[in-house]
């Protein structure tokens, strides 16, 4: 059978891989980066999720068919949080024009 | 071409080979999961929404989360990922039952222990300090609503992953049964590599709920917790 078995020393590098980065997210979070602290724990978390999928998952040893619908459901996830986003963060860019004052207050009672 | 071969234990006829069935048990599995990171993914992304629309509240309630305990979790959970890898890697060489149940008793020991800490220290820490929304709601510190519901996507979020932990944890029960039983071999351990998909699936949502939760609300400030 040509399946391909995972030899015990990569499992055990990807775990040592995985503690090490955790212990390097946790640590980070005590020092002060200002905006870069979300974007550290993020890159961490993905490169942890890249090794979780690649070798504990075998998705490196996968048919590209595996590959191809792995990357499609992260692809329409992709699509779900920034078309939310792209509505909930914009919507101050544009101020609604001051005739609808009227028609906000007297319908919602918004002002 | 061969003659019709026998079939190995556990081999169903309509697939052409042994490697054939795998791919499409493992295809199968994904798609599934597939449903699960946009399960998990609604919200992720309604996570994001209330994150970005009150920042200062949610950093706020991600430092009244024990950090320590959070990354001990994370830590027992990434060894019970590699111990189930290990169930399915003596599967894979032909080692003895009694090594696969070992490694998958493991597995749900450490899972245990990450549901042990998050019900025992963690949510009943958060219950004794009244951070429970809509049970027993007490903290009154700035932005007090809108950290409450930074506690509603905490209990949300790790509950329903605590929930994929005790199925798993089911599942994994179920294949220690069926290995004592002499079901699988170097050739048929279909059940423990799509069971092992699911645990490590679990394990990524974990991956991101920690910082997300726990860390990014930066701990500097207080100098820890």
């Amino acid at each position: 059978m040509s399946e391909h078995i995972v030899p015990v020393r990569i499992y055990v590098a990807v775990f040592l891989g995985l503690i090490v980065l955790t212990a390097l997210t946790t640590g980070v979070a005590f020092i002060d980066l200002g905006a870069m602290n979300t974007v550290v724990a993020l890159a961490i978390a993905v490169t942890k999720m890249f090794l979780v999928i690649l070798f504990f998952m075998h998705v490196k040893y996968s048919p590209g068919l595996t590959r191809l619908v792995i990357l499609a459901g992260f692809f329409w996830l992709a699509i779900l949080v920034a078309l939310t986003l792209s509505d909930e963060l914009t919507r101050n860019w544009i101020a609604p024009p001051a005739s609808w004052s009227v028609l906000l207050l007297s319908v919602w009672g918004l002002g | 071409m061969a003659a019709h071969p026998v079939h190995p234990p556990g081999f169903a006829h309509q697939f052409e080979d042994m490697e054939q069935q795998r791919e499409a048990g493992s295809l199968g599995m994904w798609v599934f999961l597939v449903t699960e990171i946009m399960f998990f993914g609604g919200m992720f992304a309604s996570y994001t929404v209330y994150r970005a629309l009150h920042l200062p509240a949610f950093e706020t309630g991600s430092r009244l989360l024990n950090v320590r305990l959070g990354a001990l979790n994370t830590a027992v959970l990434i060894a019970s990922s590699l111990t189930m890898a290990l169930a399915i890697h003596a599967a894979q060489v032909g080692k003895r039952k009694s090594t696969i149940i070992f490694y998958l008793l493991l597995t749900m020991l450490l899972g245990a222990t990450f549901l042990g800490v998050k019900f025992t220290f963690e949510w009943h820490q958060d219950w004794m300090e009244g951070l429970i929304p809509g049970l027993n709601w007490a903290y009154s510190g700035p932005y007090a609503l809108q950290v409450q519901m930074f506690f509603c996507f905490y209990f949300f979020m790790t509950g329903l992953h605590a929930l994929h932990m005790v199925v798993g944890i089911g599942i994994l029960t179920v294949l220690v049964v069926m290995s004592a039983r002499g079901r699988f071999n170097d050739q048929y351990y279909a059940p423990l590599e799509i069971t092992g998909l699911y645990w490590h699936f679990v394990d990524i949502v974990w991956i991101y709920l920690f910082p997300l939760l726990y860390l990014i609300g930066g701990r500097y400030a207080l100098g820890g917790h």
